[in-house]
């Protein structure tokens, strides 16, 4: 299962291994963490709206997890035009 | 996507009235997408269209947008609509997994579907069994990746119709037990002749312009549900107060209650491997694939991978049904798929529940087009060219293509006539596991070249035989075999997703026979993609924006 997330650092020109890179794939592996950590969610309480903890904590991952992703866009698309030598398209 | 909600009994429903308002509004949203859907053959058209490029990838053109509804449309099928909220419905907290399911589907899109874009545009490869044929030269290979992918999408396609089935019955035009068969089928089989002629008309084109409707009506009913549904049943702490004293009914299977609030201690590994086993599975699936591969570029992938989970947010909302199907005291008529299409039915005004009924009509259509394009395309270059017709020319394999999707389809609809719906479900489980065992070979491939060829195969075979064989072995109180799609995990003694530990297998056999395959010297096949081609972005040299006669030429034969 380290498979897919050893992977978030793919072999480019350059180093293989940066600092922006190690960020990316952070944000990248935080909801597996998260998600898969059953146990720290599975509960009623506190409830929002009337909704059991169990449900809105995960719904709240979907927007959490999409800011995760946005970052690790924006650093990634960063790095890429940087080794283009600024080359924007 | 799927439920794995395979306890599900499906009863045939008994008639009742024809609800003629709601039945109006359906065949007017119908008749709609049908018009747009031959018109889409004339959108963005290119100059040169008998090829697979323009027919059954859209011209590898679709921008952010289009690729969000396309995807979009793709992932979260008629089925999903209707198997979440039955999942919930019937056994709890379980059925919510298809949550974080879907928020792990996006970071693993992120990190792997734009080097699969990039090596596919600068060979021409179509499908993912035309990259494991170029990169471990080995067609052996490449058959079996394709034969599981086809076999993973037809159940696929067959659930799409039992989708459209369960709203037809709620609307009281799906037949009862006594009616004539072809009059009971009627409906079905027209929706279906339509689905089929504007596909092999219009390609991929066709699901990418309707997908806009559909998802136009499917938020918009989710948005009114959520928010309506809730005020008319007295707050979400009475629907989940009274879902609870529901679920702590005795269920199902003697001993235990109906369902669960949260996940249990017992059930938490199950949750948790069947999310992540799903998450892998789904981008493994020909129609992920093609829906990616018909983006402009790289970076339109990874921009979706930020918008597309506003889908997922709405399927938290739609799971959320279930619970109020259980509050307003549904009458499902034994079927649990019948729970969200009932409560639309019972709490919305005729003319809502049409459209509600409309979106998810629709949303059958989209997802039955894209899979049976990505299976057509599977069988047009890594079967019928690879090993029929090698010298096969464009507009040859672009005439297969078309007809194999239609092949595609009037399979998948006997299917669903013939068969009990049950054995449709138990294929589409079964489906998830098989497909998941093509990923060592395509995602590895993607980032190495060390496993060998042979390795890659026979952890395929094995991780095949396991699951099928532990899926088999499944009991659940309604079927002796395929009864569920978790097990005993092996060596860990908890319960978890099968298709999982076939994977886990799988890798392992990869592993131990590649070193021996290593130290014997067994000839490794040839890559013909080289380091740079993973990276290969629009504008890059030998990268053009549209590729109209390199897939009929591109790929070399060894």
């Amino acid at each position: 299962m380290s498979e897919p997330e050893s992977a978030a650092e793919p072999p480019e020109r350059g180093p293989i291994v940066t600092p922006t890179r190690v960020v990316a794939g952070v944000c990248l592996l935080a909801p597996f963490v998260a998600m898969l950590w059953v146990s720290s969610y599975a509960r009623i309480e506190p409830k929002l709206i009337g909704i059991p903890f169990f449900y809105w904590y995960q719904m709240l991952w979907v927007p959490v997890s999409t800011v995760l992703t946005a970052v690790a866009y924006k650093l990634v698309q960063r790095e890429q035009r940087a080794r283009k030598g600024g080359v924007a398209k | 996507m799927t439920a794995h909600s395979s306890s599900a009994a499906l009863a045939a429903p008994s008639a009742e009235g024809v609800n003629g308002v709601a039945l109006a509004v359906f065949v007017f949203f119908f008749v709609a997408v049908t018009v747009m859907g031959f018109l889409a053959a004339r959108w963005r058209k290119a100059e040169q269209s008998a090829s697979l490029d323009e027919w059954g990838l859209g011209g590898r053109s679709f921008g952010t947008w289009i690729t969000w509804f396309l995807l979009g449309g793709d992932l979260y099928t008629a089925y999903t609509f209707v198997a979440v909220p039955a999942a919930i419905y019937a056994a709890g907290a379980a059925g919510f997994f298809a949550v974080p399911y879907t928020i792990l589907v996006y970071p693993l899109i992120f990190t792997f579907l734009p080097r699969l874009w990039s090596v596919s545009h600068k060979h021409g490869y179509v499908t993912t069994s035309d990259f494991v044929r170029g990169r471990f030269g080995s067609k052996g290979l490449s058959l079996a990746v394709a034969l599981t992918g086809i076999l993973a999408t037809m159940p696929y396609i067959a659930l799409q119709l039992v989708g459209i089935q369960a709203v037809l019955d709620v609307m009281g035009v799906g037949g009862g037990e006594n009616t004539n068969w072809f009059v009971k089928d009627l409906p079905l089989l027209i929706a279906f002749a339509v689905l089929a002629a504007y596909t092999y008309s219009s390609g991929l084109r066709a699901p990418a312009l309707i997908a806009f409707v559909k998802d136009g009506l499917i938020y918009l009913v989710i948005i009114v549900a959520i928010v309506y549904i809730p005020i008319k049943l007295g707050g979400f702490d009475h629907i989940f107060d009274a879902a609870g004293k529901a679920f702590a009914q005795p269920g199902a299977v003697p001993g235990k209650p109906r369902g669960e609030l949260t996940s249990g201690p017992h059930a938490q590994w199950a949750y948790a491997t069947l999310a992540l086993g799903s998450a892998l599975a789904l981008f493994m699936y020909p129609h992920s694939i093609t829906a990616t591969l018909s983006s402009r570029s790289r970076n339109v992938i990874r921009r979706n991978t930020t918008i597309l989970p506003l889908y997922s947010l709405m399927l938290g909302f739609l799971a959320l049904l279930g619970f109020m199907a259980i509050t307003a005291g549904t009458d499902i008529k034994g079927n649990p798929q019948l729970a969200i299409p009932q409560l639309f039915e019972d709490m919305f005004p005729s003319w809502f529940s049409g459209v509600a009924f409309a979106a998810i009509g629709i949303g059958a259509l989209v997802p039955a087009a894209i899979m049976s394009i990505a299976a057509a395309n599977l069988f047009t270059r890594n079967v019928y060219k690879d090993f029929l017709k090698p010298g096969a020319t464009a507009e040859q394999e672009h005439k297969v293509a078309k007809l194999v999707s239609l092949l595609v389809k009037v399979g998948a609809l006997v299917f669903v006539l013939t068969m009990d719906k049950t054995v449709a479900i138990n294929f589409q489980l079964l489906g998830g596991i098989w497909i998941l065992q093509t990923m060592p070979a395509l995602v590895g491939g993607l980032f190495t070249r060390w496993f060998h060829r042979w390795a890659l195969l026979a952890g395929w075979a094995v991780g095949m035989i396991y699951g099928t064989l532990a899926a088999y072995g499944v009991a659940s109180p309604t079927q002796k075999h395929f009864g569920g799609s978790a097990a005993e995990i092996p060596g860990i003694g908890e319960i978890g997703y099968i298709g999982l530990t076939a994977f886990v297998l799988n890798v392992v056999v990869t592993v131990v026979l590649t070193f021996a395959l290593k130290a014997a010297k067994a000839p490794d096949g040839v890559d013909e993609t080289s380091p740079g081609d993973y990276t290969a972005d629009i504008g890059d040299k030998g990268v053009t924006a549209d590729l109209p006669q390199a897939p009929a030429e591109a790929p070399a034969e060894h």
